[in-house]
């Protein structure tokens, strides 16, 4: 982005405060583009012609720093690359790292539709929302073109998510796009033997390619110029993901390069985005719990580090879990507030004989607990306490959680138990039952202890509610 | 109609004409740009071929064209019909070099700071560790990393509830701080113990601070590497219990964690200076209260640089993992470029990711979610990408507590620091290669 305020993006709106975008004023959206959380093309006006050269003035402008690919078609498409900054501190991390998991064109078919499905289907609640996982990648272990076409339809049958089609040999990477080149998949890889026959089939069938050059990054330069050169801009590059050693050290190093030529040296000829293979743990650790392990360590590692797409193999429930949440971590938009308001919320329908139950104000608390309130449709009221956006264990131990700080709650929300209740009984979580006596003292309220976790209330509401 | 121009005349006829390159317009085969003079009353029609010169031009004529009132953006989108067949413009690749520049920012030093004392030092110790003086973020190509990464295992003064999985190491030595110490440095690879005396809150078994040195010397018989000695977490408690164990471990340079803006962190500081120890400073997820802990301790308690080690608090994975991350990485980012308020070493509690539901419970509490599978394999991932994500940001040390993660979490971060070597492997046909 080569634009830093809304004053300097105003200059290209047509400043005549419509409001056909949604926002009050021009200068409101041009703040709005500025952190991406509107796109130009939500101003009809300037897509109107008298604003043409403006706009795409502007688009030049605003275009992140790292080019953003689209792959795949629909409801499911992904976005890849699309970063402007090299901390998350400094703005927010775009488009989250888009994880696939493979499959090869040598498996049963009955395994290969498992691994499909299961890629498919995985889901992981999370602060309101499911994580998933992105892509299928289908590799080529018999470099056989019929093979892997029948592998590759059968994965198109089976899902809609998008795909990798993996194999350095064209032939075989031609005979999978028959079957998909409509689903926009992506071409895993042109290399500097094949890429000839891997840019024409890119180009004819206007897929996003990866370029692989392992380890060298002059040649990796050498083909991104070259493709660019021929036409083709949904460039991702591969520099290659060694497992171990030394060369493993020296991948990181090139994730650090590359992104750091984009973002910061502006070298536009080598911003795109880059793409990590952490599945390359499976060719040097046998034991297929170490290789997880491994796999899921280097995921991390080029989820923190900007690594913008990956492949891995495992789909254990301890590979995907913790590699849906690195992910989540990191892009998550550290501008979006920490905190929820302080109050007493209802939950479902509480009525007299109804729980209270206390917790913090930090969001990711706030949001665990009453989820797994309401997943398990129990009614109550939920206290959130002010403890400056701090979670339990943290602000028992920090003093920002006190019974002072409980009773204000109540205090403030005008909630009056002997109105609202027939117990006058709170409930605290476990990690604070070092507060009991005190929070009894101060309130006069009976004080239960609940479970350290709040996915643990259900069962123990079972035994302990209601009070005796 | 057709006229061809050399591509110095198009040069010539555009260099007072004010052109812009135009974004977003793809050229794809050979160019072979057609105006219909009729539609646009210019008297040309343009065909070029081979390479670069050609797509600049190729968008040259395009503003051009967009200049006198020509729909530009039809012909961009036109279809590919006047488009010479796809034959690959290019005979051979175009060599190019790459390079990048050096962070030239990073102009101070981390601090560094050792552990532990040997007899020339007058302490017991078998060796010392020193930690921190970076002078780039960590397994940076700018400057090499002078120290590696350490964990320290935590051991406690009295049987704790804890994760299954982490509780099958250790139920053989529960009662037994020093065996259990012993064993987290024999069989475990520890680097460093870290002794918590948790038995001295008033809520559990208000132990007596003296009785709780007590452990503190039976630790250090047990083990010679450097030492951490932990309270309870009791603020009104730990400074007396720290200040005893700091007397009872005179000039071992242990650890002493910790200090924090809510409890007496002047008589910590004080402890740590009469009785020759190193200060953990603690905050919580906020960087402007390390930095104010920080410049208390050097300025109002007068600990040296050399004996501050900063814990800016670890949130678990799922579980604020993000702010804990972006907090280290801003704190070792402000240090790197000058502000010694912060520059120093840091320490992760990375245990804290054992509080994740995900590292322990048996199953997801929601009915929604897809099978968590088996937990034991869970934990111990889970602690390992907790303490990875905070090395990435610049964490030092790290507390752990399961051997499994310990022994990866080590792997992990000195292949990045440099210190693990291994046979090279050929990556060039893995799509194949990969046997699962």
């Amino acid at each position: 982005m080569k634009v830093n305020s809304p004053l300097q993006v105003y200059k290209y709106l047509p400043q005549t405060n419509c409001g056909e975008c949604g926002e009050a004023t021009c200068m409101a959206f041009a703040s709005h583009l500025l952190d991406r959380s509107n796109k130009i093309e939500d101003c009809p006006p300037i897509l109107d012609g008298k604003y043409k050269k403006k706009y795409l003035e502007l688009s030049e402008l605003l275009a992140s720093e790292i080019r953003e690919v689209i792959a795949g078609v629909g409801e499911t498409a992904v976005k890849i690359g699309g970063d402007d900054v090299l901390y998350r501190h400094q703005l927010t991390f775009f488009d989250p790292t888009v994880l696939a998991y493979d499959v090869s064109d040598t498996m049963s078919e009955e395994e290969l539709v498992g691994r499909v499905k299961k890629i498919s289907e995985f889901k992981k609640f999370y602060v309101g929302a499911f994580l998933k996982v992105d892509m299928v990648a289908v590799r080529s272990t018999s470099n056989d073109p019929s093979k892997f076409k029948a592998a590759v339809k059968k994965v198109t049958e089976t899902t809609t998510l998008p795909l990798i089609l993996c194999s350095f040999n064209p032939e075989v990477l031609a005979a999978g796009l028959e079957v998909c080149a409509d689903r926009k998949p992506i071409l895993y890889a042109a290399t500097k033997e094949n890429w000839q026959q891997v840019s024409e089939l890119a180009l004819e069938h206007k897929t996003p390619v990866v370029l692989f050059s392992p380890g060298d990054l002059d040649e990796l330069k050498t083909l991104a110029v070259s493709f660019k050169e021929i036409g083709i801009n949904d460039i991702i590059l591969d520099p290659g993901t060694y497992p171990r050693g030394e060369q493993l050290k020296t991948t990181f190093e090139n994730f650090l390069k590359l992104r750091r030529a984009g973002i910061k040296e502006g070298q536009k000829d080598i911003a795109y985005p880059i793409m990590a293979t952490p599945i390359t743990s499976w060719m040097v650790n046998e034991d297929p719990v170490t290789a997880s392990y491994w796999e899921t360590v280097l995921a991390s590692v080029f989820t923190v580090k900007y690594g913008d797409m990956m492949i891995m193999h495992s789909i254990e429930p301890y590979a995907l879990l913790p590699e849906v949440h690195i992910r989540s971590t990191i892009f998550t938009d550290p501008r979006t507030p920490v905190r929820v308001d302080p109050g007493v919320y209802e939950v479902g329908s509480p009525t007299k004989d109804s729980p209270v139950i206390i917790t913090t104000n930090f969001a990711l608390t706030y949001y665990t607990v009453e989820s797994d309130i309401s997943s398990n449709d129990i009614n109550c009221y939920l206290a959130t306490v002010d403890t400056d956006g701090i979670g339990v264990q943290a602000s028992v131990a920090g003093g920002q959680l006190t019974a002072a700080k409980i009773k204000e709650t109540f205090d403030n929300a005008g909630f009056d138990f002997k109105e609202k209740t027939s117990h006058n009984t709170v409930i605290l979580p476990g990690m604070a039952a070092r507060l009991q006596g005190d929070v009894e003292d101060t309130t006069g309220l009976n004080v239960k202890i609940g479970p350290p976790d709040s996915g643990r209330i259900f069962g123990w509401m079972e035994t302990n509610w209601p009070p005796k | 109609m057709a006229k061809k121009m050399k591509i110095n005349d198009v040069i010539e006829l555009l260099k007072d004409a004010d052109v812009e390159a135009l974004e977003g317009v793809t050229f794809e085969g050979d160019i072979e740009l057609e105006i219909d003079e009729t539609a646009a009353g210019i008297d040309s029609l343009f065909a070029y071929t081979m390479g670069q010169e050609t797509a600049k031009i190729g968008l040259y004529l395009l503003n051009l064209a967009r200049s006198v009132g020509y729909p530009v953006d039809q012909i961009a989108g036109m279809p590919a019909q006047p488009l010479a067949p796809s034959v690959p413009k290019l005979s051979k690749l175009i060599e190019s070099k790459f390079s990048v520049g050096t962070n030239d920012e990073w102009k101070t030093q981390i601090q560094e700071v050792t552990l532990g004392a040997t007899s020339s030092d007058g302490g017991t110790r078998g060796h010392t560790i020193t930690l921190g003086g970076e002078k780039a973020l960590p397994y940076y190509f700018d400057a090499p990393m002078p120290n590696r990464n350490y964990v320290t295992i935590d051991v406690f003064d009295m049987p704790i509830g804890m994760a299954k999985a982490v509780k099958s190491n250790y139920e053989d030595v529960m009662e037994d701080p020093g065996e259990w110490a012993k064993k987290v440095v024999k069989e475990f690879n520890a680097d460093l113990v870290t002794i918590h005396l948790i038995s001295t809150d008033p809520l559990l078994n208000d132990t007596p601070a003296v009785e709780a040195s007590k452990t503190v010397e039976e630790v250090l018989q047990a083990v010679d590497v450097p030492i951490v000695i932990g309270g309870s977490g009791n603020p009104e408690k730990d400074p007396l219990v720290l200040e005893r164990a700091a007397e009872v471990a005179e000039g071992e340079r242990c650890l002493l964690a910790s200090a924090s803006l809510n409890l007496d962190y002047e008589r910590i500081a004080a402890a740590a200076n009469k009785y020759g120890h190193v200060v953990l400073s603690w905050t919580q997820l906020e960087i402007n209260a390390q930095k104010e802990l920080n410049r208390k301790l050097m300025k109002q308690c007068g600990v040296d640089r050399d004996r501050i080690i900063v814990d800016p608090t670890t949130a678990a994975l799922g579980y604020g993992l993000d702010y804990a991350y972006s907090n280290m990485e801003r704190i070792r980012l402000a240090g790197l470029i000058g502000d010694e308020e912060l520059n120093f070493p840091m320490s992760s509690g990375t245990t804290n990711a054992w509080g994740a539901r995900e590292a322990w419970m048996v199953s997801s509490p929601l009915k929604e979610d897809s099978d968590w599978g088996p937990r034991e394999y869970r934990g111990p991932i889970w602690e390992i990408v907790t303490g990875l994500t905070l090395a990435l940001g610049g964490n030092d040390l790290f507390m752990m507590m399961h051997p499994g993660a310990v022994k990866v979490l080590k792997e992990i971060t000195q292949t990045l620091f440099g210190s693990i070597k291994t046979d090279e492997i050929d990556l060039s046909n893995w799509v194949a290669e990969v046997v699962a």
